[in-house]
C-alpha cells in the first residue's frame, strides 16, 4: 500500500537505536500501572482488598504456629475518601530483619515455591497494600510486630518502585513489658468505605463462617462488632506436597530438571515426584524410549516431550491428601450457625479429587431458614472468601446447574428465599481465572465435585422441609380439629344432655389418640355431591 | 261436593322424629366416649345411587352409604353443621307441635362466627340446606316433620276447597283474584286438608306468566280444571299438592313446559321425583302425570311459525345427551322426541304460541291436545 510504502521511506531505525529505551520493569513499576490486576480497580474494593491481605496473612501464620487467632481490624475516616486501616493480631509476630523486606517487597514470600494448601500464595498481597497506599495518599505504612519476647520493632516504610526494595523511614525497637506478641499494620489509603455485598464487613462475616476457630472484631465508621471464636480447635496443619507428572509440562519439568540434585532421569522422577515408585518411572522412561540412567542435565528436548506423552499412558497413583486442610463438615455447619443463626445447616465434604495432579477438595454448606433475610451464595478458596466474580467463577455455574426445584426450593438458577449456600475449595493450587483471585477457573472435575456436594446437601434440606412441611399440614389439621370442636360439642349437648365441655375434652382426646388413624383424604364431598 | 277419601301415609310422626334425632347425637356421643373417630352415616344421594323403580315409576335411592367423620379435614367443617342442624330441629321439635321455622331462619339461627376464627359455622344457605336433606335421608324423616319450611312458591287455582285447620280457614279455590292459591311450602294431610273439587283434571304449567293467561281467560272453568305453576322447577309444596291431588283425588295431571331440555326435566320431576330428593319420591312423584306439551313435533302439527323458535346451544346439546342416558327418559315417545329436538335443532318456549294468536294456547292447543289425548308419556 502507498502509506506503508511511505513509511518504508523514512528514516529506518536500527535495532540498537531501539534497545536503549529497552529495559527490565520492575514488578513495583508493573503495579503501578496494573493495579486492577490485582484486584485494586475501585475505590471500594481497595479498602476490602488491603483488609483480605492483611487478614489472610495473620490467619495463616496463627494456624502455621498453632495460635487461635484473635483479629482486630480498625477502618477510620481521615477525610473525604481517605482512610487508615489498621490490622492487629495475635500471631506469632515478625523477626525484626524480616519486616522491611515482607512489607516493602513485591513477591517477596515464603509461600510461592512450596506445595501446601495456604491463604496466600504469591507473596503480592500485603505489599501490595503499601504500594497502594503510597500511590494513593503518599503516606508510608507503619508496622509493629513483637514475637513475644523483650522488644517490639516498629517500622515506617513505603517501597521503592523501581527498585522493588523498601525505603525505611523510621525504625525502632521499643521495650515490651508485657510481653505483647503479635503483628500490627497501620495503611493510609484512598477508599470509600460501604457495607454492600462487597464490602469489607461482608469479607470479614465470611471470613468469620470460613475460619470459626478465629475470633475478629470490627471497629468500623459505623461501629464496633464482633465475630465470636465458634470452635476452639485449629485445623490441621496441611503437608507439603511434590507436584504431580499428571499436571507437569514441558515448561516446568524442564526447569525442574535443571535444580534437581539427582544423578539419573529415574532418580528425578523418584525423588521430585509424588507417587512415582521405581516400578512406575522404569514404566514410564520405557515407554518414552529414555535409558533410566542418563543425568537429568543430559536429557534432550526431544527426552522431555516424550515423557510427557509417556506419562499420560501410564496409570499413576493418585496425588497424597495430607496436603489438603478442609473444614470439615462440623466446622462448616458450626460456622454458619454462629453467624448466620438459621434453623438448619446441611454441609457436605467431599473426599479428595485431582484435577491435573493437583489434589483438591471441595465442601458445601447450606443453611436455611432463622434470621436469614435473603439468599446469599458465599465462595471460599483456602478459606478466603471470593467476593467478585461470582458469574465467571466455576462453582457458581456448578451451584446453578443443581436442580433446586427438584429439593422444594424456589430458585432462579441458584436458590431464593431464607437460604444461604457456600462452598469450599481447598487445594494446594486452586486455579484462579486471574491473580486477583476472585475466580475459580473451569475444570470439569471441580464443576462435577462442587455439583454432587450441592445435591447432597440439598438431599438433607429437602428431607428437614419435607418434614417441617409435614409438620405444617399435621399442626393445620389440629387447628381445624379444634376449631371445629366448640359448636360440635355445644350441638351434641343440646341432642344428649351431656355436659359441652366434657364432650370438648372427649373431642380432643379422639384427636389426641386417633391421630395416626388420620390419612389424607382427596375425596371428602360428603352425600351431597349435587343432583 | 263428595267428601273425600283421606290417604293415609306412613309418615313418622313428630315424637318419631324427636327420637331418632336424638339417637343420632347419642350414637356419636357413645362412639366418643369409645375414643372412637365420630362418624355419621348418610345415605349417598347422587347419580350413584340412584335407582329407578320400574313397578312403581319412581326414582328412588339406593342403599349405598357414605360415612361424614369428624377427623377428616374435608368432613370435620359439615359433621359440625350437621349436629347443629340436627340440634336446632330437635329444639324445634320440643316446643309446640305448630311451630316452624323456614329453612332461612334456621340457616340464621346457625350462623355465628367460629371463636378465634373469621369463618362462620355457616356461610351461605346453600350450605344448610343441603344439611337438612342430609338428615332426612338419614333419618328417614322430612323436611315437614322437622318443623321446617321453604318459602312458599307455587299457586292454584281451580274448583277445589282447601282447608287449613292451623289457620281455620277454608279457601274455595273458584273465588280468588290474579294471584290464586300460594302453596305452602309443608302440603301435608293435617295443615292443608283438600275437602272437596269438582274437577276433572289438573294443569301443571312451568311458567307463571302462561298460569296467569289462563287464570285471566278462566281457562280453569271453561275446562273444568285445576290449574297449578311451579313457577319454575316446583318445590316440594307444589310437588306434594300435584302428588295429593293425583292420589287422593284421582285427577288425572297434565304438564305443559317450554319444549327445551329444562321444561322436560321439569316435567321428569313431577313425574318421577329428583335425584337429589329420592327419598321422597314416593310422596313427590306422580307416575300418572302426562305431558302435554311443548314438543318440537307441534311446531308442524301447529304449524307454529319457524321464526320463533330458538337455535340450541351447546348447553342444550349436551343435556340432551345425558337425559337419553336417564333411564327415565327411556319410552319411545321421549326418545322419538328428544332425537327430533336434536335433528331440528331448535328449541321452543311457551309464549311462542302467541305468534300464532293470543289466546290460541287456550283456545285452541290446549283443548285439541286433551281432547286427542296427543301425550308423551
Amino acid at each position: 500500500m502507498p502509506d506503508e510504502v511511505a513509511t518504508q521511506e523514512e528514516k529506518i531505525k536500527s535495532a540498537e537505536e531501539l534497545s536503549q529505551h529497552q529495559k527490565a520493569i520492575s514488578i513495583s513499576e508493573f503495579f503501578e500501572k496494573n493495579r486492577h490486576l490485582l484486584g485494586y480497580d475501585n475505590k471500594t474494593k481497595a479498602l476490602m482488598i488491603i483488609v483480605k491481605e492483611g487478614v489472610d496473612n495473620s490467619l495463616d501464620a496463627c494456624e502455621e504456629a498453632r495460635i487461635l487467632p484473635d483479629i482486630t481490624v480498625k477502618i477510620e475516616e481521615l477525610e473525604k475518601e481517605k482512610y487508615k486501616i489498621i490490622i492487629k493480631d495475635n500471631g506469632p509476630g515478625i523477626v525484626k530483619k524480616q519486616i522491611p523486606k515482607i512489607f516493602g517487597t513485591l513477591l517477596y514470600g515464603s509461600k510461592f515455591h512450596r506445595l501446601r494448601q495456604s491463604r496466600g500464595q504469591q507473596g503480592l498481597g500485603i505489599s501490595c497494600g503499601v504500594l497502594y497506599s503510597q500511590l494513593t495518599t503518599g503516606e508510608a505504612t507503619e508496622i509493629a510486630s513483637s514475637t513475644g519476647k523483650e522488644e517490639i520493632h516498629k517500622y515506617t516504610l513505603k517501597i521503592d518502585v523501581k527498585k522493588n526494595e523498601p525505603v525505611i523511614l523510621n525504625e525502632k525497637s521499643e521495650a515490651n513489658p508485657h510481653k505483647w506478641r503479635g503483628t500490627r499494620i497501620s495503611f493510609v489509603a484512598e477508599g470509600i468505605y460501604r457495607e454492600h455485598k462487597q464490602s469489607v464487613l461482608e469479607y470479614l462475616k465470611e471470613t468469620a463462617i470460613s475460619n470459626p476457630f478465629a475470633n475478629f472484631i470490627f471497629e468500623s465508621p459505623s461501629g464496633k462488632l464482633e465475630f465470636r471464636r465458634g470452635v476452639e480447635k485449629l485445623p490441621i496443619i496441611p503437608k507439603e506436597i511434590k507436584p504431580h507428572l499428571y499436571g507437569v509440562e514441558v515448561g516446568l519439568f524442564t526447569r525442574m530438571l535443571n535444580e534437581t540434585s539427582a544423578r539419573s532421569i529415574s532418580g528425578f522422577l523418584t525423588t521430585e515426584f509424588s507417587r512415582i515408585g521405581a516400578t512406575t518411572a522404569t514404566e514410564i522412561l520405557k515407554k518414552a524410549q529414555i535409558d533410566p540412567k542418563i543425568s537429568p542435565r543430559r536429557t534432550t528436548d526431544e527426552n522431555i516431550v516424550n515423557i510427557v506423552k509417556a506419562v499420560k499412558e501410564v496409570k499413576l497413583s493418585k496425588p497424597p491428601t495430607d496436603c489438603l486442610s478442609p473444614l470439615g463438615e462440623k466446622a462448616i455447619t458450626k460456622g454458619l450457625q454462629k453467624e448466620l443463626s438459621p434453623d438448619f445447616v446441611a454441609s457436605v465434604t467431599r473426599s479428595p479429587a485431582v484435577y491435573r495432579g493437583w489434589p483438591f477438595q471441595i465442601e458445601v454448606g447450606i443453611a436455611f431458614g432463622g434470621t436469614i433475610a435473603e439468599a446469599n451464595f458465599m465462595r471460599f478458596a483456602n478459606r478466603v472468601p471470593l467476593l467478585y466474580q461470582q458469574g465467571s467463577c466455576a462453582l457458581t455455574r456448578s451451584a446453578a446447574s443443581v436442580d433446586w426445584k427438584r429439593y422444594g426450593l424456589d430458585a432462579d438458577k441458584l436458590p431464593k428465599g431464607p437460604i444461604v449456600l457456600m462452598v469450599h475449595i481447598c487445594s494446594v493450587w486452586v486455579p484462579f481465572t486471574s491473580e486477583s483471585k476472585e475466580a475459580v477457573a473451569s475444570y470439569p472435575i471441580i464443576v462435577k465435585e462442587t455439583k454432587l456436594a450441592f445435591q447432597d446437601a440439598a438431599r438433607k434440606l429437602s428431607l428437614y422441609l419435607s418434614g417441617i412441611r409435614r409438620a405444617e399440614r399435621i399442626a393445620e389439621r389440629k387447628r381445624i380439629f379444634e376449631r371445629y370442636a366448640i359448636e360440635t360439642a355445644r350441638a351434641l349437648q343440646e341432642l344428649t344432655g351431656e355436659d359441652e365441655k366434657k364432650i370438648k375434652g372427649m373431642i380432643a382426646t379422639v384427636v389426641e389418640k386417633r391421630w395416626g388413624e388420620v390419612v389424607d383424604s382427596p375425596s371428602g364431598n360428603g352425600p351431597t355431591d349435587g343432583d | 261436593m263428595a267428601p273425600l277419601m283421606v290417604i293415609n301415609m306412613t309418615v313418622k310422626r313428630t315424637e318419631n322424629t324427636k327420637e331418632s334425632i336424638v339417637d343420632l347425637g347419642k350414637d356419636v356421643l357413645g362412639q366418643l366416649k369409645k375414643v372412637q373417630n365420630p362418624n355419621i352415616s348418610l345415605p349417598v344421594r347422587a347419580l350413584s345411587n340412584i335407582k329407578f323403580d320400574e313397578k312403581n315409576k319412581l326414582i328412588i335411592l339406593g342403599d349405598k352409604m357414605s360415612q361424614r367423620t369428624y377427623m377428616n379435614i374435608a368432613h370435620t367443617r359439615k359433621f359440625m353443621q350437621t349436629l347443629m342442624v340436627a340440634a336446632e330441629c330437635k329444639k324445634l321439635l320440643s316446643e309446640t307441635e305448630n311451630t316452624t321455622t323456614s329453612i332461612r331462619d334456621l340457616y340464621y339461627i346457625l350462623k355465628r362466627t367460629i371463636p378465634g376464627t373469621t369463618e362462620n359455622t355457616f356461610e351461605e344457605q346453600s350450605e344448610s340446606d343441603p344439611i337438612i336433606e342430609d338428615l332426612e335421608a338419614a333419618l328417614s324423616t322430612l323436611r315437614e316433620n322437622l318443623h321446617l319450611h321453604a318459602d312458599q312458591k307455587g299457586s292454584l287455582v281451580g274448583p277445589i276447597v282447601i282447608e287449613e285447620p292451623k289457620f281455620g280457614s277454608e279457601t274455595d279455590c273458584m273465588k280468588l283474584g290474579a294471584s290464586g292459591f300460594g302453596i305452602p311450602s309443608i302440603c301435608e294431610p293435617d295443615t292443608v286438608k283438600l275437602k272437596s273439587t269438582t274437577a276433572d283434571f289438573v294443569l301443571v304449567v312451568e311458567k307463571d306468566a302462561v298460569w296467569q293467561r289462563l287464570n285471566e281467560d278462566r281457562f280453569w272453568k271453561n275446562h273444568n280444571c285445576i290449574v297449578i305453576t311451579g313457577k319454575g322447577q316446583p318445590d316440594r309444596g307444589t310437588r306434594r299438592m300435584i302428588n295429593r291431588l293425583n292420589a287422593e283425588l284421582k285427577l288425572p295431571v297434565y304438564v305443559l313446559t317450554d319444549a327445551d331440555v329444562w321444561g322436560y326435566y321439569i316435567y321428569s320431576v313431577i313425574k318421577q321425583g329428583s335425584i337429589n330428593l329420592s327419598f321422597v319420591s314416593d310422596r313427590l312423584g306422580t307416575p300418572e302425570a302426562r305431558f302435554i306439551g311443548l314438543t318440537t313435533q307441534d311446531v308442524v302439527k301447529f304449524d307454529i311459525p319457524k321464526n320463533v323458535t330458538i337455535k340450541l346451544n351447546e348447553g342444550d346439546k349436551k343435556r340432551a345427551a345425558e337425559m337419553l342416558n336417564y333411564r327415565w327418559f327411556r319410552p319411545k315417545e321421549w326418545h322419538h322426541e328428544i332425537n327430533h329436538m336434536l335433528k331440528v335443532g331448535h328449541k321452543l318456549e311457551l309464549e311462542a304460541l302467541s305468534a300464532k294468536n293470543i289466546r290460541f294456547i287456550t283456545e285452541k292447543y290446549l283443548p285439541e291436545k286433551i281432547k286427542k289425548k296427543d301425550f308423551l308419556p
